[in-house]
């Protein structure tokens, strides 16, 4: 048992080694599971959801909850397919996008901090408001994007590589820097970790937490842009319930649901669980029925496990 | 003494929490080179005095002057660029980092943005060996470790930056003998480096022993503020209970 407790202190070997037990298993249930295409397959199902752990994951060691992510997402993604539409070039309908989300992510960190409204309700409120505001926009209908550089983006690969990887790759490369190197991450774990003590200190809470909420946003807004290269179109009533998703993953990694601790990467190995739950149930021919009840039971397994890991501690 | 402008004056303070009154026009004045003992009983409004000088808390009425200038004190950060620095009753740590990160909280040294982390665990290290704290790593959640230990990093803090007003709220209540000694060897040295400090503590031994002058709180009033050794410590112990100032002859002539 030394060997295991010793484990339980290890919260990233750990993670992996599960996620390399799921691969194992699988590729013995399934001849198909470790061929090439499927892998392309599964790096593509996981990106969005990778990238939306990513913001989910600072706003969770923060303390905090982003329910709006699958929301902004739709949201964004039909601001980009909207103006390409009225004949704006796809470059400036992109940027557009990308800070439509983030716009939407600093109104949250607006709600929660000035209007003191908890992260939960400010955001179940921003779920509803941006998936109407996409569907106002939109009356409703999807448009087509058959821009070359959303087809390159959700079509090709890069040295054997799907590119909606590159984008995850750079997502967490950047907010792990962001998270465990900058004065910016600090605050976020300090703030995660006692956020009365973190005001005591002179940490600008307020001003941190609307980054935060931003920058759960853009990041939102960046899963937008795959989404559309993946599907050359923009139906409003995308991505919804990705935002469970998302926190599954970042639960799953095992970053705590209280806050102040976690290492960001656990979150990406989480996204990969989930995606390899889904994956590996659809190679089996297992009703996607069963698919929902597996991840809910997954999600409880490890936070209970998480439970354990504390109380080891 | 009373001739030099006091390094911090607090006038009329008063300060509620809904519909309890925890202040009711309360004073405190510190000067260059004292240590001024604030005592009374549990609830008296210590702690709340302090953190309105600290920027915790923001008083509903008075005013504070530092060296004779009125001071707007409305977030720790306005505390700190007077150079006041506190040690709180409840510590003020984040349990989930460790000393080094807790000692820079707020503060944190960086280059562009990037955290300077061994230049910030050099300095934390020097910060607690003066103390001669020992905790087991400096890498160390700061929940794993004893309540002293953690009142030690808190201390430690303190006295590490620029400080030239020290508010200690019970410094000493979770320390050992030893490392009590070290506090207290501490408020002599930096009482010598002409520092004012406001301590508050139950212990009249230790107020007798070391504090230059004391203010006595009673329900959120002043009782009394006078030298210390005007009194006994019993006459000390009597007036925190009675709420009422005792005449001595020496505190008349
Ligand atoms: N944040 C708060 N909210 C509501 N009431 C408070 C708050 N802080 C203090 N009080 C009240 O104000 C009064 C003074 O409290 P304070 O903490 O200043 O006392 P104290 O003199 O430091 O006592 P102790 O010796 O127990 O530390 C108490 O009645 C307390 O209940
Ligand atoms: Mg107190």
């Amino acid at each position: 048992m030394i060997k295991f407790e010793w484990l339980k202190t290890q919260p990233l070997l750990w993670i992996i080694l599960v996620a390399a037990l799921m691969m194992l298993v699988l590729s013995f249930a399934s001849p198909y599971f470790m061929t090439l295409g499927n892998m392309t397959n599964l790096t593509k199902q996981v990106s969005i959801v990778a990238i939306l752990a990513a913001g989910q994951a600072i706003v969770i060691i923060s303390g905090g909850i982003d329910l709006s992510v699958g929301s902004v997402l739709a949201l964004s993604a039909v601001t980009i397919g909207w103006l390409i539409e009225q004949g704006i070039d796809p470059k400036i309908a992109t940027v557009a996008g990308l800070a439509m989300g983030t716009f939407m992510g600093w109104i949250n960190g607006m709600v929660i901090t000035r209007g003191k409204i908890p992260p939960f309700i400010a955001t179940l409120g921003m779920l509803g408001i941006a998936r109407g505001m996409a569907l106002v926009i939109t009356k409703g209908v999807s448009y087509q994007v058959l821009e070359p550089m959303f087809l390159y983006i959700g079509n090709s690969k890069v040295l054997g590589l799907p590119i909606p990887l590159y984008f995850v790759v750079v997502v967490f490369g950047v907010v792990m820097v962001m998270m465990h190197m900058t004065v910016f991450g600090r605050h976020v774990y300090a703030i995660g970790g006692d956020e009365r003590v973190a005001r005591l200190e002179g940490i600008p809470v307020d001003r941190q937490k609307v980054k935060i909420y931003a920058l759960s946003g853009f990041l939102a807004a960046v899963a937008a842009v795959v989404m559309v290269g993946r599907l050359a179109a923009t139906p409003p009533s995308v991505a919804q319930g990705t935002e469970l998703q998302a926190i599954a993953a970042v639960i799953i990694g095992g970053i705590s649901f209280v806050g102040g601790r976690g290492l960001v990467i656990t979150a990406l190995v989480g996204a990969f669980i989930m995606a390899m739950i889904t994956n590996g149930l659809n190679i089996l021919g297992i009703s996607s029925f069963y698919q929902q009840v597996l991840i809910g039971i997954v999600i409880i397994v490890a936070v209970w496990l998480d439970n354990l890991k504390s109380s080891a501690q | 003494m009373a001739t030099t402008t006091p390094l911090v004056e607090m006038h009329h303070i008063s300060k509620h929490f809904g519909g309890i009154q925890a202040l009711s026009d309360a004073h405190l004045d510190l000067y260059l080179g004292e240590v001024l003992g604030v005592l009374g009983h549990n609830g008296a409004g210590k702690s709340t005095l302090i953190k309105i000088l600290a920027g915790a808390e923001t008083a509903n009425e008075g005013s504070i002057f530092i060296d004779g200038h009125e001071a707007h004190i409305s977030d720790p950060n306005d505390a700190r660029r007077h150079g006041i620095e506190t040690i709180y009753q409840e510590l003020a740590l984040c349990g989930n980092l460790h000393a080094p990160a807790n000692v820079f909280m707020g503060r944190e040294l960086h280059k562009w943005g990037f955290l300077r982390k061994r230049a910030m665990k050099d300095e934390a290290d020097k910060a607690l060996s003066r103390l001669n704290i020992r905790i087991p790593s400096l890498d160390a959640e700061v929940q794993s470790m004893s309540g002293g230990q953690r009142q030690c990093i808190s201390i430690g803090r303190a006295v590490h930056f620029d400080t030239k007003i020290l508010i200690m709220d019970e410094p000493t209540a979770a320390l050992g003998m030893e490392e009590s000694k070290k506090v207290m060897d501490l408020i002599v040295e930096l009482k010598r480096q002409g520092l004012g400090i406001i301590w508050i503590s139950h212990d009249i031994h230790e107020v007798y022993n070391f504090t230059d002058r004391i203010t006595i709180l009673n329900g959120g009033r002043n009782v009394i503020t006078a030298p210390t050794r005007d009194f006994t410590q019993d006459q000390i112990v009597s007036m925190i209970i009675s709420g009422r100032p005792i005449k001595t002859v020496a505190a008349e002539g």
